[in-house]
């Protein structure tokens, strides 16, 4: 069914071939469409222009340290759980230049930033992405400044949801209420459907602009059957997933333990390397260098990710406040589980499992996070 | 000597000392007087007395071989000059400068220790108020030691 | 909306060596005018190519017409910063932070607790209140510094001295015998206040330890703690809650502080290397 505007929150059936012709809406209406893509052994975020780009018949196998791709006995296009890159990749760049600044006559001008990014459609946001996406919308948008670059690249966002039909070995979005459905925060949210005779999808507009362009689709109202079928896989995906994490009385515990001998467990076996503030969705620490060329002329100021976990982070007169691999983790933890809630109000953490999978040693945030100020300090 | 009692009872430092042991001290007690730049005493000396300061102020200071002395603390009007009666040896480690003419009471020390030990009520009123003095002077060095406003090191 | 990144430019009117390694630098907007500052806060001066540094105002909030920042060389664009020749132009982003609790305690006694270079955030509101002095009862500033060459703003502290109403007393960590004042920590100054209890705030500025001992002794003369103010520091790289350098347990010091209530950070500031 195409013509007027279809209703928010209806659920409507998507052929596979309409996925192919939604890429193709967004990419006419300027939108760039970045997807999922297999490169380097691992499934990324990138420039998706037709199906046959996204990481089909391909799922992870996640453990803490571990990643590796391994084939589907399906042709699922969303078979998989998430990989090392977050969205944020988009939407809060690796480096950027802040601004340009030229000296003249009596002093110097600065020009001002580079022009805005392009329009983004984002296909394939995990639920526990959208929480994250709104976690980083709630630091760099609401607080006394607002972060404009982040804001420009926001405000033309067009987000397709694809909810999980597979758990991931690191997974706990269940335990922090932030999945495996996709509730809010989306244009569109589709989950995929394969049976041995249908490949489709049940799609829902959570916008205006998402029902707008979902109109313009080969759809049809979902059936009761269907439904059905996109609500138990969901439901498995749930009762799946590969970690549990305890949240009840755990920002206060961990602000009480701040002195607690198990933090020094865990700093034995920390290298500080910063792969989980780098894959972590919602880490948004960032840091700025000013650069200026030989001549002297010219000054660039530009802003690039940061890690609590790097020595340079806390340095003042002299010396770094968190010199010990212990007070580092404890930040970078206390931080995401606890502090976070007294800033923000809410966890910092959307139970995506990208630090326990990417952390060479295979530290594990739901274990320590059990184990600190616990009695024996073992999980 | 009845007026060196108040004046000695009177001190800050004695508050609160049972005025049956004001006799005992003050039989120990000198009224004393000392000119701007006159020294207390200097190191190496016998510490024969300790000195509650009445008015005026005065450093505490040290000189190493070839450099101009340092004055590493200084008491003034209401503070006590000297532990260092109390403490075998009893050698003074240091010099003592009024800065200020000084009025002081300066309390024998051979007088008070002798006391001290004939009657240990007035040994403990003693100690109870030298322990914090000295405690206090630790903790001070300590912090001074950090050297907290110096310019950073890197 | 404006990018809260970019620098507005500044020139330096005057630059006044102050001590050996402590600049007093005079700056006026290139365009505009100079925004209203409270005491305590601080702006991110720019030194082209080489970055920014977070300095606190140090001048009088009632003067909008000069904008004053000491700054003390202790790395690099700090050094450059303070090298600054009148007529250079910097960058300047701000004002930011909290600031000195001078409206909340008048009726008051006042005691300010300087230390070092804690001297020139806190003179803000040691002007204000002496601008004010009616709103205040007593006001009392214990100075401290490594020696009598480190003591800042001499002139200044001159001239407090002469007021019949405010009582100064300076002390430094040792000196030489040509110094008559004062040798000593600033907390052994405390207890020969005689302070009210019940009547005072304290607005305490210096090296860290240095705050946690007044205030420790302040409260040994039975000051509460929520009547201390302090002015901490941390890493500052974007001074807009932004970058998440300069958090202090759940705090960010650029927009929660830098002044904070010491009830509320003392468990904190107990904690090694939080």
């Amino acid at each position: 069914m195409t013509g007027s505007e279809l209703s928010i929150g209806c659920k409507y059936l998507l052929p596979l071939a309409g996925l192919q012709a939604l890429i193709e809406v967004l990419a006419t209406r300027g939108y760039l469409v970045l997807g999922p893509a297999l490169r380097d052994g691992a499934i990324i975020y990138d420039e998706i222009t037709t199906l046959a780009d996204l990481p089909a018949g391909w799922t992870d196998q996640q453990d803490a340290g571990r990643y590796q791709l391994a084939r589907r006995d399906d042709n699922a296009l969303f078979g998989y759980a998430v990989g090392p890159q977050s969205w944020k990749k988009f939407l809060l760049p690796p480096t950027e230049t802040i601004f340009t600044a030229h000296r003249t006559a009596d002093g110097f001008a600065i020009a001002e930033r580079a022009p805005p990014p392009p329009k983004f459609a984002f296909l394939g946001v995990r639920a526990c992405e959208l929480a994250a996406i709104a976690i980083q919308d709630k630091v760099l948008l609401n607080g006394p400044y607002t972060d404009t670059s982040y804001q420009s690249r926001r405000s033309k966002n067009f987000l397709i949801a694809v909810n999980c039909g597979t758990a991931g070995g690191t997974c706990f979005c269940v335990s922090m209420q932030t999945g495996p459905a996709a509730q809010s925060g989306f244009d569109l949210a589709l989950t995929e459907l394969i049976t041995p005779g249908a490949h489709e999808f049940l799609v829902t507009a959570g916008t205006r602009e998402g029902a707008e362009i979902l109109a313009t689709l080969p759809t049809q109202p979902a059936t009761p059957n269907h439904i059905a079928q996109a609500d138990a896989i969901i439901a498995h995906t749930a009762a799946n997933m590969g970690r549990t994490l305890d949240t009840t009385g755990l920002k206060d515990r961990l602000q009480a333990n701040l002195t607690a001998p198990q933090w020094d467990d865990v700093a034995a076996r920390c290298l500080s390397c910063g792969n989980c503030t780098m894959v972590c969705p919602t880490c948004f620490c960032t840091s700025v260098e000013d650069h200026s060329d030989l001549s002297g002329q010219t000054a660039t100021r530009t802003r690039r990710w940061d890690s609590c976990f790097t020595l340079d982070f806390s340095y003042i007169h002299g010396g770094s406040v968190r010199a010990e691999p212990a007070s580092r983790y404890r930040q970078w933890l206390t931080h995401k589980l606890a502090n976070w809630w007294d800033q923000f109000g809410t966890s910092g953490c959307t139970g995506c499992g990208r630090c326990v999978t990417w952390c060479p040693v295979g530290i594990d945030i739901t274990a320590e996070a059990a184990a600190i100020g616990s009695e024996n300090g073992n999980t | 000597m009845e007026t060196l009692e108040r004046i000695v009872m009177a001190h800050p430092f004695f508050a609160g000392l049972e005025s049956e042991l004001g006799p005992l001290i003050a039989g120990c007690a000198k009224n004393l007087r000392f000119t701007a730049g006159q020294y207390l005493f200097r190191s190496g000396e016998p510490a024969n007395e300790f000195y509650l300061i009445r008015e005026g102020t005065v450093a505490l200071e040290i000189q190493p071989p070839g450099q101009p002395p340092v004055v590493y603390a200084t008491e003034t009007t209401g503070d006590i000059v000297g532990t260092s009666w109390l403490v075998p040896p009893y050698r003074w480690n240091f010099d003592a400068r009024a800065t200020t003419p000084v009025r002081a009471i300066s309390l024998d020390a051979t007088c008070l220790r002798n006391k001290c030990e004939a009657d240990h009520h007035l040994g403990y009123e003693m100690l109870k108020r030298f322990l914090p003095e000295i405690s206090q002077r630790l903790d001070d060095a300590r912090l001074q030691m950090l050297d907290v406003y110096a310019r950073p090191k890197r | 909306m404006s990018d809260p990144f970019l620098p507005t430019p500044y020139r330096v009117t005057s630059a006044r060596q102050e001590l050996s390694d402590v600049t007093t630098l005079e700056l006026t907007p290139e365009h505009g005018a100079i925004p209203a500052f409270q005491p305590g806060q601080f702006n991110m001066l720019y030194a082209f190519g080489v970055g920014e540094a977070a300095i606190s105002i140090s001048g009088d909030p009632a003067d909008p017409t000069r904008l004053i920042h000491t700054i003390r060389s202790v790395g690099a664009v700090s050094a450059a910063l303070a090298n600054t020749q009148p007529g250079t132009t910097l960058g300047l982003r701000g004002p930011y932070g909290t600031a000195w609790p001078c409206a909340a305690s008048e009726g008051q006694d006042i005691i300010f607790i300087a230390g070092g270079l804690g001297l020139a955030p806190l003179r803000p509101a040691i002007r204000h209140t002496l601008a004010n002095r009616a709103r205040y009862g007593r006001v009392t500033l214990l100075y401290g510094a490594r020696d009598p060459s480190g003591l800042l703003y001499r002139t200044e502290l001159e001239h407090w001295r002469t007021l019949l109403d405010v009582d100064i007393h300076i002390t430094v960590d040792h000196a030489d015998p040509s110094w008559h004042g004062n040798v000593g920590v600033v907390p052994r100054l405390i207890p020969r206040l005689g302070l009210d209890p019940l009547n005072t705030t304290a607005m305490v500025c210096g090296p860290e330890i240095m705050m946690r001992y007044s205030a420790t002794a302040l409260h040994d003369s039975g000051l509460p703690l929520e009547r201390i103010h302090v002015s901490l520091e941390r890493n500052m790289k974007c001074a807009i809650g932004l970058c998440g350098h300069c958090q202090f347990g759940a705090d960010f010091i650029c927009k929660d502080g830098p002044v904070f209530r010491y009830d509320l950070v003392a468990p904190r500031l107990a904690i090694r290397e939080l």
